[in-house]
């Protein structure tokens, strides 16, 4: 049996299934991935509760399978939220330094990081993440730590991740629901990010895309810090409702016409090759032409890799990102995508790996769980802060950015 | 003129002498038909109809019907129009013998009173059935006239356009931005008429000019047929140096295409250029960029043509039409789809000898191929409509948006994501 207090639970409720991995911290601060329990979901849409009854059986069934695997009690959980309503801007904070001698001191970096969350928000909305980027010293910009500098203006850039309230509290209440603690909400790109990057390309600047069931979730990072966020409200179950449409089949066939047949890009090989589909007696009841299939993914995946690389564009951000595009989520299962993803984005681009994590196998390499691995690890980044605090009593800062430069 | 050498011959010869009829009905159309005589308008057949014997009296045209009966008492139908109608019907064959032989007709009549509104839709009709293709040129009331004139109007606007290829239709209260506190009873008529008749000119030169760059007359119906009233017309002239750019200005000012709004409001504009034969391409080139700038929404339809009578003057005419969905809606596809002008006389006798003698007129849908025949025609050739040309398409198609009905849409610039890609981007899966 394991002491509780390493034990780390990542929970996603997605659109397509629901995952929850269980991490146990070593003592050396490491996560391990011991558990790990799904159950496809229902009554989600683009990644948000539309059946709250639904969904909560199938946390419940994800969680006794998580619990069942690790051999633990899980007791509470990261929870990964998403959804169209989730947006990330960028906003910056200042202050004077008033001492006499003109050091900043640990009070004004305070003061300016306050600052620099106060930011006016819809009144239905609330803050997610409020990353620090980088601070500013009298303009000067790039300054990881100022204090002890001497300046007379601080200034802080802050990334916030905000969501509409409500539709974020509804994924919290559900868990509290099953008798869960709610440690923190996680935006799942942020989350995917942490699971996949190194530091090193973090510095480099790299592009994650999740493309889920309901949304695709992206995350910026360049010079080591979060630099955009974005949710689109597209994601696999698009692709199949468009298959559907397009070949006139029923949804749950298209999803398997989509799994067995799938292509990013149009093979020329199956130029004219046509499919039959049979029912389960084995009489045939429709041609399918597997030209237009992979024709109508191709366009879908297409626009959504085009709609992040406009908003990339508009960010300003395309030139910084020199390790290229990560992609994962179960949307990425598609064979050649990351061809297509290369072509649309300009840059190299692969599956993402979920380095820096150890534990069992054949859960880390599967591109679906990469989010809910990253929420583990999250929360195990958060413990180690947790235990960093209370040692050096209230000495150090509680902001993300320190670890997840750390990690 | 800088003569360009790709021009090719078939344009020039594929210009047959067309019959032309020009048929003024009522009181204003046969005092308009008057202002047309002569000159330019030499190779028409020009036709007075009327109720009343003096106005024809004095009328210069060639034909002059006189519709009469006892019913009337050489008295006019007396501004009804029910009258007028009945009477026209009465003598419908002579219509359709004063039409006879004509390729084009185009009917002058000012709406309102008795003879022009009644009589007007039944010679349309009349002169379909002759299986020729009917422009109507009319004026509208002021709005001085009364309520009943503008009714009988609106009325019998309506019926002309479910039965002519096309309408264009001038509604006298605009000319009031054209004239003066001092501008007499009789200039103000003459005004209004004068418009009009220019109107029909800038038709005539587009039939019957030699073009370089040629309208055809289907795609002069495609582009009047089913229009609203709103189709509005303006010819311009300017000569000289600066004439491209004058002639644009004059455009832009012009009162009947609202300055300027109706080319931005409309979505087809025809654009007619005449020109001396030192007119330039450049000139050419000038005049409807000037003009595409201003209406983005429109489908743009252009031609160009020399005549040497012009010397050193440019003409410009514009038809804009701005659809509207009312109109549509009660307006059965009134109107035909003529070949190119090569086989249009084939297709004259066709129309013809067709069981096609209902009381209505009402011809199926037009087929889409002479605009796509004449798409290929033109596509190499430096031709800034054709970059404009576009099929339309009908809100009809209801897309499914599947599982994703129900949910809040994802809208992003303007597009709804859930709809599949392939259809928002119209790829053909065969």
């Amino acid at each position: 049996m394991f002491d509780d207090a390493n034990i780390i639970v990542g929970l996603e409720i997605g659109t397509s299934k629901v995952c929850a991995v269980v991490g146990e911290q070593n003592a050396d601060s490491t996560l391990n991935i011991v558990g790990l329990g799904q159950s496809p979901a229902r009554g989600m849409r683009k990644g948000e509760i539309v059946d709250a009854a639904l969904a909560e059986e199938c946390v419940r069934n994800a969680i006794v399978e998580a619990e069942q695997m690790a051999d633990v009690e899980i007791r509470s959980v990261y929870l990964g939220v998403t959804g169209g309503h989730v947006r990330g801007f960028n906003n910056r904070g200042v202050h004077p330094v008033v001492s006499a001698d003109r050091e900043i001191s640990e009070d004004d970096v305070q003061d300016v990081i306050k600052n620099a969350k106060a930011i006016n928000l819809p009144a239905e909305n609330t803050v997610v993440h409020a990353v620090r980027q980088h601070f500013l010293v009298d303009g000067h910009d790039g300054i990881t730590n100022p204090v002890g500098m001497l300046g007379a203006r601080l200034e802080v850039d802050m990334h916030v991740v905000h969501g509409n309230t409500n539709r974020l509290q509804n994924s919290v209440r559900l868990v509290k629901g099953l008798q869960l603690e709610v440690e923190e909400i996680v935006f799942n790109g942020l989350a995917s990010s942490l699971a996949l990057l190194t530091s090193e390309q973090k510095e480099l600047g790299a592009l994650i895309i999740d493309i889920g069931g309901g949304t695709t979730d992206y995350v910026v990072y360049a010079d080591g810090v979060i630099k955009h966020t974005g949710v689109l409200a597209v994601g696999g179950d698009h692709v199949s409702n468009d298959l559907a449409y397009g070949l006139k089949v029923p949804l749950s066939r298209a999803e398997k016409l989509k799994l067995e047949h799938g292509a990013a890009l149009v093979d020329e090989s199956v130029r004219g090759q046509t499919l039959t589909i049979v029912n389960e007696l084995g009489l045939p009841l429709k041609t399918v032409n597997v030209e237009h299939l992979q024709r109508i993914m191709s366009l879908r995946l297409e626009e959504i890799f085009q709609i992040i690389a406009s908003d990339l564009e508009q960010a300003g951000l395309t030139d910084y990102l020199r390790a290229g595009v990560f992609l994962c989520g179960g949307g990425v299962r598609v064979p050649q995508i990351a061809r297509l993803a290369e072509r649309l984005m300009q840059m190299p681009a692969s599956l993402g790996q979920t380095n820096s994590i150890s534990g069992l196998k054949s859960a880390l390499d599967q591109p679906e769980f990469v989010t809910a691995i990253g929420l583990a690890k999250f929360g195990s980044l958060k413990n180690r802060k947790r235990e960093g605090k209370s040692s050096f009593a209230n000495g150090l800062r509680s902001t993300l950015t320190s670890f997840l430069r750390r990690s | 003129m800088k003569t360009n050498p790709e021009t090719p011959a078939v344009e020039l010869e594929s210009n047959p002498a067309r019959t032309i009829k020009i048929i003024g009905v009522g009181g204003a159309g046969v005092s308009l038909l008057d202002t047309l005589d002569g000159g330019e308008f030499a190779g028409a057949g020009l036709v007075a109809i009327n109720t009343d014997a003096p106005s024809l009296a004095t009328s210069a045209a060639l034909v002059k019907i006189h519709l009469e009966t006892k019913l009337l008492r050489g008295l006019g139908t007396g501004g009804d129009p029910e009258r007028g109608r009945a009477i026209a019907e009465e003598q419908f064959s002579t219509l359709k013998t004063a039409c006879g032989g004509a390729d084009v007709v185009l009917i002058v009549a000012g709406l309102g009173g008795g003879a022009g509104s009644g009589i007007s839709p039944v010679l349309a009709r009349a002169a379909k059935e002759t299986g020729a293709l009917v422009l109507a040129f009319v004026t509208l009331p002021f709005l001085c006239e009364g309520n009943r004139r503008q009714q009988q109007a609106q009325q019998s606007l309506e019926q002309l356009k479910s039965v002519a290829d096309g309408v264009i239709c001038l509604p006298s209260q605009k000319t009031f931005k054209l004239i003066d506190e001092n501008t007499s009873v009789l200039d103000t008529f003459r005004i209004t008429g004068g418009l009009l008749v220019e109107g029909v000119r800038g038709v005539w030169q587009l039939l019957t000019r030699p073009g370089l760059i040629q309208i055809h007359f289907d795609d002069l119906c495609a582009h009047v047929r089913d229009r609203h009233s709103e189709s509005s017309f303006a010819f311009v002239e300017a000569a000289g140096a600066g004439r491209s750019r004058e002639v644009v200005e004059k455009l832009l000012a012009h009162p009947l295409l609202d300055e300027g709004r109706a080319l931005a409001e409309a979505d087809a504009v025809l654009v007619s250029l005449m020109g001396g034969k030192d007119l330039t391409m450049a000139e050419v080139n000038r005049v409807m960029e000037q003009i595409g700038r201003h209406c983005d929404h429109a489908q743009i339809i252009m031609g160009a043509a020399v005549d040497a009578e012009l010397k050193n003057r440019l003409s410009v005419t514009v038809i804009a039409a701005k659809h509207n969905a009312v109109a549509t809606a009660e307006t059965p596809a009134g109107s035909t789809s003529l070949g190119t002008s090569g086989d249009q006389a084939g297709q004259m006798i066709s129309r013809g000898s067709g069981a096609r003698a209902s009381s209505r007129c009402t011809q199926p849908a037009p087929a889409p191929e002479p605009r796509e025949q004449l798409l290929a025609r033109h596509t190499n050739r430096p031709r800034k409509a054709a970059s404009k040309m576009r099929q339309e398409q009908l809100p009809l198609a209801i897309i499914s948006k599947g599982r994703f009905d129900k949910s809040e849409p994802t809208v992003h610039k303007g597009e709804d994501l859930d709809i599949p890609t392939f259809v928002r981007r119209g790829v053909a899966l065969n």
